[in-house]
């Protein structure tokens, strides 16, 4: 009774409420933690541990899977792989333990290559272009303002892959199919809708006085916004294109579907990668694994400015 | 620095005519008060001058040359805003000389004059400081440098104490008029504080819905209002006015107000029987027995040095200015007199002051 009898502040939580917040945090992170884990634990497992029954959670990890992921291999006899030299290097030494020679890289280096060149390239294209039109939206009097802004917004309201078949036809036609332009451009034109919906609230807050107080010191509109309005909305900027970014670089559909040799990306990919008698999870888990790499740099490198306040106090309000 | 003028100046944003032939002309060095209510146009006006807007119609002229659809980076003036608009990521240093920086002058020349600023505005030792860490009042000492450290032709000023709590603004307006007097630089300065234009104007317009009601001294704005608004608008309390029906010959020098003769200025006008205001300031307002106005005393505000009384007549509640020591009772009856030569008399229909030997000898109309 005593505690319910002692001070305590209206708007700080209480101590027990906290407690309670952290555990709920800590939980949710476990549960969207343990699919991560498992593939990477997967990735250092041995084909027989990866299917294995009941799952292993202790065993001796192995680099098969990554070696299985870059390259592709041919079984020969006995007799033929000791009439070879020393094993050349780590992964071929694996290959012959399990009567295999390396027969040469595998097309994951070149699919990963195409998945940085799309995700990055639409990113920066949605972002900039996004930035633009927000920016205009956001300080002109633009005919129809409202309208224009629903109907871009009014892109998003069905998923992308209703389109999926039109896209495709009208691809085939222009030349497109199977083009890292293609699927630049459609990532490009699935995420500006988002970016200048994110960055026109970001720019909102940008109080005008700062690009007018440039504008009297002598710049021009453009250079006020580059030298002014940009360095202000980098956090809006970094927000947007982390989320521009994820977003082409997971997606699969429209990868599957417009894709093959050339263009193709990572997602497609990986989930193909068939080794003997079945699917080599190893190597799916160690695809994906690497895969996951440069979203997470990208967001470790940006989340500075994630947390950095907009203007942080020189405008008084 | 430079002369402004401004001529019929128009300002529409589609239905809404926001400015309404503006005109008027600030000299070279002089310092206007751009005074109103919120939404009378006053910044509208500022920021056509500055470049900012485009007029519907009129001219805007600086030292003789029309610069009316210039580009505001062309017309070399100084803009300080109300928020300050310092650059969050520059320092000190950096934000007073980014106009030098847009000009593309030299980092030697750059850097003197950036220092030189800041010891005009005793900021010396806050230039390499973030300006997220400062104070409102150094805030707009920074933003203050940022504008004169372009020698500009002038400096246009849109309510920048705004934001200052009341201690820092009165330390503020005293160093804006002290630095106005040592730079000679003609100024516009917009600001909805009565105060504020009273203590550093040489001239203030009142501005009105859209209209430019009277450009005068302060003085002749507070003694010698021009329209019922301007009478309202300045002063706090705000003046006294007793609506009356009469008329008025040209020459009179009372009025009957009631069954009693008020003494007013020498009427210079004649008017037939119509509604008419008497204007009466609370500090011309005197306890008298024999007063021409009796009331009842309904309290009093004591303000430290005065007292502000008010008294319910048959005309409305009055207020009258009275030192501080004298004692009031509530209820009492009493009767009020007033000082006959400060006296306005008003046309209620329209607004105008009625020309009386009041406002012969005003500085301006």
């Amino acid at each position: 009774m005593s505690a319910s009898n002692a001070a305590h502040s209206v708007v700080e939580p209480s101590t027990g409420t906290r407690r309670f917040a952290g555990l709920l945090v800590i939980l949710y992170a476990i549960i969207t933690m343990v699919p991560l884990i498992w593939i990477v634990l997967t990735s250092f497992k041995s084909p027989d541990d990866a299917i294995s029954y009941p799952p292993k959670v202790f065993f001796k990890p192995s680099l098969e899977g990554y070696c299985n992921v870059f390259t592709t291999r041919s079984r020969q006899t006995q007799e033929f792989i000791q009439t070879l030299g020393p094993p050349q290097g780590l992964c071929d030494n694996i290959a012959r333990s399990r009567n295999m020679v390396v027969a040469g890289p595998s097309n994951y280096v070149p699919r990963f290559i195409n998945s940085l060149i799309i995700a990055f390239g639409s990113t920066v294209l949605a972002v900039a272009l996004g930035t633009l039109s927000a920016y205009g939206f956001s300080r002109f009097r633009v005919p129809l303002k409202d309208d224009l802004l629903f109907f871009i917004l009014s892109t998003r309201m069905m998923p992308p892959i209703a389109v999926a078949i039109p896209i495709y036809l009208m691809y085939r036609t222009v030349g497109l199919s199977d083009t890292r332009l293609g699927m630049i451009l459609l990532y490009t034109s699935v995420n500006v809708s988002l970016a200048v919906w994110l960055l026109k609230g970001f720019i909102d807050e940008i109080p005008r006085e700062y690009e007018e107080a440039a504008m009297i010191d002598g710049y021009t509109r453009f250079q006020a916004f580059v030298k002014v309005v940009l360095p202000q909305a980098t956090t809006g900027i970094a927000a947007t294109a982390i989320f521009c970014l994820i977003f082409a670089w997971n997606e699969y559909a429209f990868a599957v579907l417009l894709t093959s040799g050339n263009a193709q990306t990572a997602p497609p990919f990986i989930p193909i990668i068939i080794g003997e008698g079945g699917q080599d999870w190893p190597a799916v888990a160690a695809g994906t694994t690497i895969f996951l790499v440069p979203i997470v740099v990208f967001t470790v490198l940006l989340r500075k400015h994630l947390l950095r306040g907009i203007t942080f106090g020189a405008v008084r309000k | 620095m430079a002369q402004i003028r401004v001529e019929a100046l128009n300002k529409s944003f589609g239905e809404f005519h926001a400015v309404k032939g503006a005109s008027f002309t600030v000299d070279d060095g002089q310092f206007l008060c751009l005074l109103g209510p919120s939404g009378c146009g006053k910044t509208t006006t500022l920021r056509m001058i500055a470049g900012l807007e485009l007029p519907t119609s009129g001219t805007i002229s600086v030292d003789g040359e029309d610069v009316t659809m210039n580009r505001a980076s062309a017309r070399d003036i100084a803009f300080v805003f109300q928020l300050f608009a310092l650059y969050p990521h520059m320092n000190v240093r950096r934000n007073i000389g980014f106009p030098l920086k847009c000009e593309g002058i030299g980092a030697a020349e750059c850097d003197r004059r950036v220092v030189e600023a800041a010891r005009i505005l005793r900021i010396s030792h806050l230039l390499d400081r973030s300006v997220s860490t400062l104070t409102g009042g150094d805030r707009q000492r920074v933003a203050l440098g940022r504008a004169i450290v372009r020698k500009p032709k002038c400096f246009l000023m849109d309510e920048p104490l705004g934001a200052l709590d009341t201690e820092m603004r009165e330390a503020m307006i005293q160093e804006l008029r002290a630095l106005h007097d040592r730079l000679g630089a003609t100024t516009v300065y917009v600001t909805h504080d009565q105060l504020e234009a009273m203590a550093m104007a040489d001239l203030i317009a009142v501005m009105n819905n859209g209209v430019v009601e009277q450009i005068a001294s302060p003085r002749d704005i507070y003694d010698r209002p021009v329209s019922l608004f301007v009478a309202d608008f300045i002063g706090s309390p705000a003046m006294n006015f007793l609506p009356f029906r009469g008329s008025l010959q040209a020459g009179a020098q009372a009025i009957r107000l009631g069954d009693r003769e008020v003494a007013i200025p020498t009427a210079r006008e004649a008017l037939v029987e119509s509604d008419l205001v008497l204007g009466v300031r609370p500090e011309h307002v005197r306890f008298s027995d024999s007063g021409v106005v009796r009331g009842e005393i309904y309290g009093s505000e004591y303000l430290g040095t005065t007292q502000i009384v008010t008294v319910t007549t048959s005309y409305g509640a009055l207020k009258a200015r009275s030192p501080a020591s004298m004692p009031f009772q509530i209820g009492v009856n009493v009767g009020l007199d007033f000082r006959p030569d400060t006296l306005s008399l008003f046309d209620q229909g329209s607004g105008r002051a009625i020309r009386t030997a009041l406002y012969e000898g005003g500085e301006h109309g």
